[in-house]
């Protein structure tokens, strides 16, 4: 039985969909079979940031409707053989996607791929609460700002009441992925620092994603960084966050792009 | 720029961080009883309502969030004798 990843935040702009295709990209690339489904309905990008935008012909409302199979939806990746997309309808009306339908096209997804992820749009309406319902573990995309500090508490909040885990008295694994960091800026005290956004969300860390040139380079060319930068900081970071998904104990390192020496934190993701 | 200028400017996570952990303490509390504010409000009008006529609108509720302690103010206005006739029947002035 596969595990759902939920990939969310609240926020939008922080870099949801591009953590999604590259811890998609990074658990595919370790051998995991591996379906990224994008829940933004009307507004979808994940298409776009995987380089399948011209290969949709089938979409997620289409077989949550029941009109198509999810094998003819699913769209198989030109790089990585075992990571496939699942798209968001860009036409359809946003009430198009049913609980029932979700919940029967997430359990089909379960047996047939290691790992779910669900790319979550911004806000906390239905599509947002969709992508989230029937998710195992939740990434929290967090950048070192205010108001995506505060939005990714209220959406710690609606995992521990809204999904089905929580109704069941269970708990979705919640982790933080802070993208966006800047060591340096954090350092002079003119960003919120590593320690600051892990003691007010408080839940464990899954990764440091630095800000970067190699991310907006890698979208650019319609593939994830960890396919497209392989070498670069942000790859590396994702890729260890994947080995912590895994259940690997992987320290986790405050990188700096640009340099060598990167500063390690002897810190341990839970 | 002036000494409190320069230290924010300097330390400006550390202002962020302090604000987050205020505000959040309280959402969390509010996420838990929701709509609190209102349905005080609406309490508290009633209540003052069995002894004076209040107009609704004119209550004013404001809730102030602090790091020990909130306040919360409500504002009612309440008619003076004189205006209370003059709208309940008593004899009426014509504005000029």
């Amino acid at each position: 039985m596969g595990r759902v990843l939920v990939v969310t935040s609240g926020k939008g702009g922080v870099g949801k969909t591009t953590s999604a295709a590259a811890l998609g990209a990074a658990l595919a690339q370790d051998g995991q079979r591996v379906a990224v489904v994008d829940f933004d309905v009307g507004l979808r990008n994940l298409d776009l940031v995987m380089g399948a935008e011209r290969r949709v012909v089938y979409d997620f409302i289409d077989v949550a409707q029941g009109q198509v199979r999810l094998s003819q939806a699913l769209i198989r990746d030109k790089r990585i053989e075992t990571l496939y997309l699942l798209a968001a309808s860009q036409t359809r009306d946003k009430d198009a996607l049913t609980d029932e339908g979700v919940e029967r096209v997430i359990r089909e997804l379960r047996q047939t791929f290691d790992w779910v992820i669900c790319d979550s749009p911004a806000g906390i309406e239905r599509g947002a609460t969709l992508a989230m319902r029937y998710a195992d573990i939740a990434a929290v995309v967090t950048n070192p700002e205010i108001s995506s500090v505060r939005d990714s508490d209220r959406i710690i909040g609606l995992l521990d009441a809204k999904t089905q885990r929580a109704e069941c008295g269970d708990q979705v694994d919640k982790y933080l992925l802070l993208t966006r960091y800047d060591p340096v800026r954090a350092g002079r005290g003119e960003m919120l620092n590593l320690e600051d956004v892990l003691e007010i969300l408080s839940i464990p860390l899954l990764g440091i994603i630095p800000e970067s040139e190699e991310v907006l380079r890698a979208s650019n060319l319609g593939l994830p960084v960890t396919v497209g930068s392989a070498d670069s900081v942000p790859a590396r970071a994702y890729r260890d966050a994947v080995r912590r998904l895994r259940g690997e104990d992987v320290p986790v390192t405050v990188p700096k792009d640009g340099t060598l020496l990167n500063k390690l934190f002897r810190r341990r993701a839970a | 720029m002036n000494l409190f200028g320069a230290l924010t400017r300097r330390r400006s996570a550390s202002v962020a961080s302090e604000r987050l952990k205020i505000l959040l303490t309280h959402e969390r509390h509010l996420a838990s009883q929701p709509d609190l504010v209102p349905i005080l409000q609406e309490e508290i009008v009633k209540a003052v309502t069995k002894h004076v006529a209040v107009d609704p609108d004119k209550v004013q509720v404001s809730l102030e969030r602090g790091d020990i302690a909130s306040i919360l103010e409500i504002n009612i206005e309440v008619p003076t004798a004189s205006a209370y006739q003059k709208k309940n029947g008593g004899p009426q002035v014509r504005a000029s």
